[in-house]
């Protein structure tokens, strides 16, 4: 049992880990991608254009956090 | 460099780090409670890694290939990001450095700590110690050969760039009898933490329907916009807290940080 535990923390740090908003974010970032591409519209620019969106914003909120923006 | 060379050197650099903190935990077990079990424990938890990959290992190759992609490539996606955002909260000093000096430290004298060393059989401290740490740094090492292997259709050349990590780093431990702290771990981590999520970002896209410009030298593209884009986080997160009033002392150059 405590194994099992075990293997579903590593689990949950592979696909959670820090901040859940980054798998969130990536799921509909995939499905946009997905959405544009299937109509025929350029989309390549979206995935790292998102990428790093998404790191900025969970740097930004680590920041905030640690009290270093009023 | 090819796809094959990158795809070894990618899973040779995160399969490195993963080894050094197995590794530091077998040491710290078998310098304070003896070898044997610390060595029985890490061979107990290899064995348990060989059944999951021979469970694991066929079953992914089963999947279609265009799922696969989306899958696979999406939770390396997820999971590069992760390792990038530590790797770059570390360079902007807003998370501590990972010090395996330090934690060797500390898992010494919690194993001195725990007493009762057995004067005969095995240790059972030591060996569920050693156990723990090799599985589950393992199972990060199993999850990264088989995301990256299934995804460039050649798991046995990402197993040979994980092998090789975890023989190099096991040699080189057991030869110095020590932590590994000349490895320079963070700027390890916060370059497979930018080789990760451009992979991430190259197959999911991929499997989502992106034509990318250029094929496969799309990927040197995102390794280059991922990695100066992190860079320039690290940095721009540090001013704010270069205020000695809200931060006191002052923090580390981001660029000594990661070098």
């Amino acid at each position: 049992m405590k194994a099992l535990r075990a293997v579903l923390a590593v689990l949950s740090d592979l696909v959670i880990g820090d901040d859940w908003r980054i798998t969130a974010g990536i799921i509909a970032v995939l499905g946009l991608t997905a959405v544009l591409a299937h109509h025929g519209l350029p989309a390549w620019w979206l995935p790292p254009l998102a990428v790093v969106a998404l790191l900025a914003g969970t740097v930004w909120a680590a920041r905030r956090r640690a009290g270093s923006v009023p | 460099m090819g796809a094959g060379g990158f795809l070894v050197l990618s899973v040779f650099l995160a399969c490195c780090v993963e080894s050094v903190e197995a590794l530091t935990v077998i040491l710290a077990t078998g310098v304070t409670r003896g070898w044997r079990a610390s060595l029985w424990g890490a061979a107990g938890a290899v064995a348990v890694l060989a059944v999951i990959v021979a469970v694991m290992g066929p079953a992914v190759t089963r999947v279609p290939l265009d799922w696969l992609r989306l899958l696979v490539g999406g939770l390396l996606l997820v999971f590069g990001l992760q390792w990038l955002r530590k790797a770059t909260l570390r360079a902007a000093g807003l998370k501590a450095l990972h010090d395996e000096a330090a934690v060797y430290d500390r898992q010494i004298a919690a194993a001195n700590a725990a007493g009762g060393k057995p004067t005969s059989g095995l240790d059972r401290y030591a060996f569920t110690l050693s156990f723990k740490a090799v599985l589950l740094e393992g199972l990060e090492v199993v999850f990264i050969v088989l995301t990256f292997g299934a995804n460039q259709g050649s798991i046995p050349l990402a197993a040979v760039g994980g092998i090789a990590a975890v023989v190099l780093v096991s040699a080189a431990g057991f030869a110095v009898r020590a932590p590994l702290t000349r490895v320079p771990e963070n700027t390890l981590k916060f370059v497979v933490g930018v080789m990760l999520t451009a992979f991430g970002v190259f197959w999911s896209g991929e499997a989502a329907g992106v034509n990318w410009p250029g094929a496969d030298g799309a990927l040197l593209a995102l390794i280059a916009v991922i990695g100066l884009a992190a860079l320039g986080l690290a940095r721009a997160a540090r001013p704010a807290l270069a205020d000695p009033a809200l931060a006191g002392p002052a923090l580390p150059d981001p660029a000594e940080v990661i070098r």
